[in-house]
């Protein structure tokens, strides 16, 4: 075991991939040579060479659509878009190809690929550095949407997304690549080295996809989160002091059914927290698995704590940012309720 | 200086619409033979004038002259014709198919067979096609059971993609065809990336890339090209200039100075513009970019420049936009005509058999769609199973599609 940060146990994922399977390989605007504006990439063109970890041209749909053909030909690409933000020109190869080849050619050609993205804000990246896209890839059938909260997780998941024989996207909060933000931006940050989450083993493990964590057990009411979203829950749960189980998705689709209905029909309360915007967020659809499943066990209105419907703001990034003050309010005002 | 005045946005028009008398006497068409060809490995810089002339082998008189010429035997010719023919035949009857209720949809080559069928002659098993909707020539050319792309176009119970995709997007990996999108100029790049992934491995399989004049307009086309450049990926990248995107004329994706092959210079890329209804001139132009992307020298662009006779899709009426008698009057003629015009000259062939390569041809087509009715037609069936509509989404089917599926009771 050792400690790693989100960034490094994400490099470890590619590098023990690469290792595995010549068929894998990496690329994305600035990822060869210097090795990603994140530095997630650092030192693989070194060690694979650059036919397997390669600088591309900007242009993100040629990166999918590029890939995608690599896919075709039996390669398992596994590219970085260098912003979340930056997705949109390839939403085109994304939702209407990757997502579709398996199907429209009676599986006679398959596109096994990773699309690797920092989401999220918290890092005072304006309008275009701090978007959250997961809702919007959620709606298309044929792709999976993964977000992982911890290192451990984040390179358990890459790699079972990398062996997976469907198109992945891979969401990168990037406010936990160095450590786990709770939303009090005022305070010190806490690194990976000194959270349980952050030891990783050196080697090969999968974390599997479509299975949520219980981040926290509780009794009193259930909190759906995932990424950033989960630690500012359990700051908010802790400095309430009410009783929550928090759920960590860690795949947002397909999405683990079970665990989230056993969850809220033991507490019959659900708050559901996410940092992108609210109408039509994934929250919105959360809210429906809620209400279908878990209806008659609720004991108050379900409660979304999102961004707000604008643009993310730079200067107001933290009253745009939904922190552990608003989640907290939500849990008290669902505890009141009936 | 006069006075400014005020600005004015200009919107190409076609030279003809319905009614008008189209006279193409002004299109330059360089005399056949005329076009030097160069050694595989020249530099895109050195051949400028290839992407503005046009690259032809047949001559007024039925001769195949200049260095682009003398590559296929007369039994190979003859199989080309028989080619460009079985499409003919296939087109109209799926035509009709289309017409009767069988389907539908459909889209026909008529006018523009000689490009797919001489390019398929230039690949090998294993290279892959990244094709558009009017490259049947391709499976066409190929031993692809015509029975299953029938199946295909009646969505039918042996339709091979079970009912999922619109008639006539084909797929097959085994036939060097990949699954059709029906977005335009997606495949453009994906074909590129293919072609990458066979030099990344180390292979010597080769892609090609189909586009239509429209389709050039879109991002993807760039994608494509910066991609295939910057990695002189083994890929040959086909436009199909057929003058028209259903009823907007190539003006409106083109600069008029500018031709579509030009496009690749800008690149870097060796681009040709070829005669797309001289079957002859067409497959040495594939002959040589294929050759080239074998050997490790990179993407060729090639601009076929022919014409769509026919309407864009069994939903479009030419006649609304263009006149009927354009393609009587297009300077490049009828491709089918011109190599058996060819193959008599040589004494290889004749009217009688031509009659007759048509007739047994027509019956093979017809033979195909007796076997195909069988398996079901579109409005009355039988189609796969309900079922199958949740398959193959996913490898394996998620939690959400498998109550989705016991929802729909199927």
């Amino acid at each position: 075991m050792a400690r790693m940060t989100m960034i490094q146990a994400i490099r470890s994922a590619m590098d023990n991939a690469m290792e595995r399977d010549d068929n894998v390989v990496v690329f994305g605007e600035d990822v060869g040579y210097f090795g990603g504006v994140f530095r997630c990439t650092e030192g693989l063109q070194k060690k694979y060479g650059k036919q397997r970890c390669f600088d591309s041209p900007i242009n993100e749909s040629g990166i999918v659509g590029s890939a995608i053909g690599m896919a075709a030909y039996g390669l398992r690409p596994c590219v970085e878009i260098q912003f979340a933000d930056y997705v949109m020109p390839a939403f085109d190869q994304i939702s209407q190809e990757a997502s579709r080849i398996r199907y429209r050619s009676a599986g006679d050609f398959t596109t096994p690929m990773v699309v690797r993205m920092p989401t999220g804000g918290g890092i005072f990246g304006g309008q275009t550095h701090s978007q959250s896209p997961e809702a919007i890839f959620a709606h298309v059938s044929g792709i999976k949407t993964v977000v992982p909260s911890n290192p451990y997780d984040a390179k358990g998941l890459l790699i079972a997304s990398i062996e997976d024989d469907d198109p992945v996207m891979f969401l990168e909060p990037k406010r936990l690549y160095n450590g786990p933000f709770d939303g009090h931006h005022d305070r010190p940050v806490t690194p990976w080295s000194k959270h349980d989450l952050g030891e990783v083993p050196e080697g090969h493990y999968t974390v599997p996809l479509g299975k949520a964590a219980i981040r926290r057990e509780g009794a009193e009411v259930t909190v759906l989160a995932y990424g950033t979203m989960v630690y500012v829950a359990e700051a908010a749960a802790a400095e309430t002091g009410i009783d929550a189980e928090i759920i960590d998705l860690r795949t947002i689709l397909p999405l683990d059914l079970e665990t989230i209905e056993a969850s809220v029909k033991k507490t019959g309360r659900c708050v559901i927290v996410h940092e992108a915007t609210k109408t039509c967020g994934f929250g919105a659809e959360l809210m429906s698995v809620v209400m279908e499943g878990c209806f008659y066990h609720l004991e108050a209105p379900v409660i979304r704590v999102t961004g707000y419907d604008t643009p993310y703001p730079h200067a107001h990034e933290w009253e745009y940012f939904p922190g552990p003050a608003r989640v907290g309010k939500a849990l008290k005002k669902v505890m009141e309720a009936a | 200086m006069s006075e400014p005045k005020p600005l004015s946005l200009y919107v190409p028009e076609p030279e003809f619409r319905p009614g008008d008398k189209p006279d193409f006497s002004n299109v330059p068409i360089p005399k056949a033979g005329s076009v030097r060809k160069p050694e595989i490995d020249v530099e895109a810089q050195d051949i400028h004038d290839l992407a503005y002339s046009i690259i032809r082998v047949m001559n007024h008189d039925g001769e195949a002259v200049g260095p682009w010429a003398g590559l296929l035997s007369d039994d190979e010719v003859k199989r080309g014709l028989e080619d460009m023919l079985r499409v003919r035949a296939f087109d109209s009857r799926m035509l009709k198919a289309q017409r009767q209720g069988k389907t539908s949809f459909y889209m026909q080559a008529l006018g523009e067979e000689a490009i797919a069928c001489a390019f398929a002659r230039a690949l090998r098993p294993g290279d892959m096609n990244f094709p558009t909707y009017r490259q049947q020539g391709l499976l066409l050319s190929s031993d692809y059971p015509m029975v299953d792309m029938m199946n295909q176009i009646y969505s039918n119970a042996a339709d091979p993609l079970k009912g999922r995709q619109l008639p006539i997007m084909y797929s097959s990996k085994q036939h060097g065809f990949f699954t059709i999108s029906g977005n335009l100029a997606t495949q453009f790049i994906q074909g590129v990336g293919w072609a990458m992934a066979s030099a990344i491995k180390g292979d010597d399989k080769i892609a090609t890339s189909w586009i239509g004049d429209g389709s050039t307009a879109e991002s993807d086309f760039h994608a494509a090209m910066v991609f295939a450049s910057t990695y002189r990926a083994p890929v040959v990248l086909n436009i199909v200039n057929n003058q028209w995107a259903i009823s907007t004329f190539q003006g409106i994706a083109r600069g008029k100075a500018a031709t579509f092959a030009a496009r690749g210079l800008g690149f870097g890329i060796p681009s040709l513009r070829v005669d797309g209804n001289d079957y002859l001139a067409v497959y040495a132009v594939a002959k040589w970019a294929t050759d080239r992307a074998r050997a490790g020298l990179g993407p060729t662009l090639i601009e076929y420049v022919t014409y769509r006779a026919g309407a864009h899709s069994t939903s479009d009426d030419p006649s609304a936009y263009r006149p009927k008698e354009e393609f009587d009057a297009w300077p490049l003629g009828d491709p089918v005509k011109r190599l058996k015009d060819y193959l008599i000259k040589r004494g290889a062939w004749s009217e009688a058999l031509h009659v007759q390569a048509n007739e047994i041809l027509e019956a093979e087509v017809a033979e195909a769609q007796r076997q195909a009715v069988k398996n079901g037609t579109l409005h009355d069936g039988p189609h796969s199973s309900a079922r199958t509509m949740f398959e193959d989404v996913y490898k394996d089917m998620p939690e959400h599609l498998v109550r989705q599926r016991q929802e729909a009771g199927v």
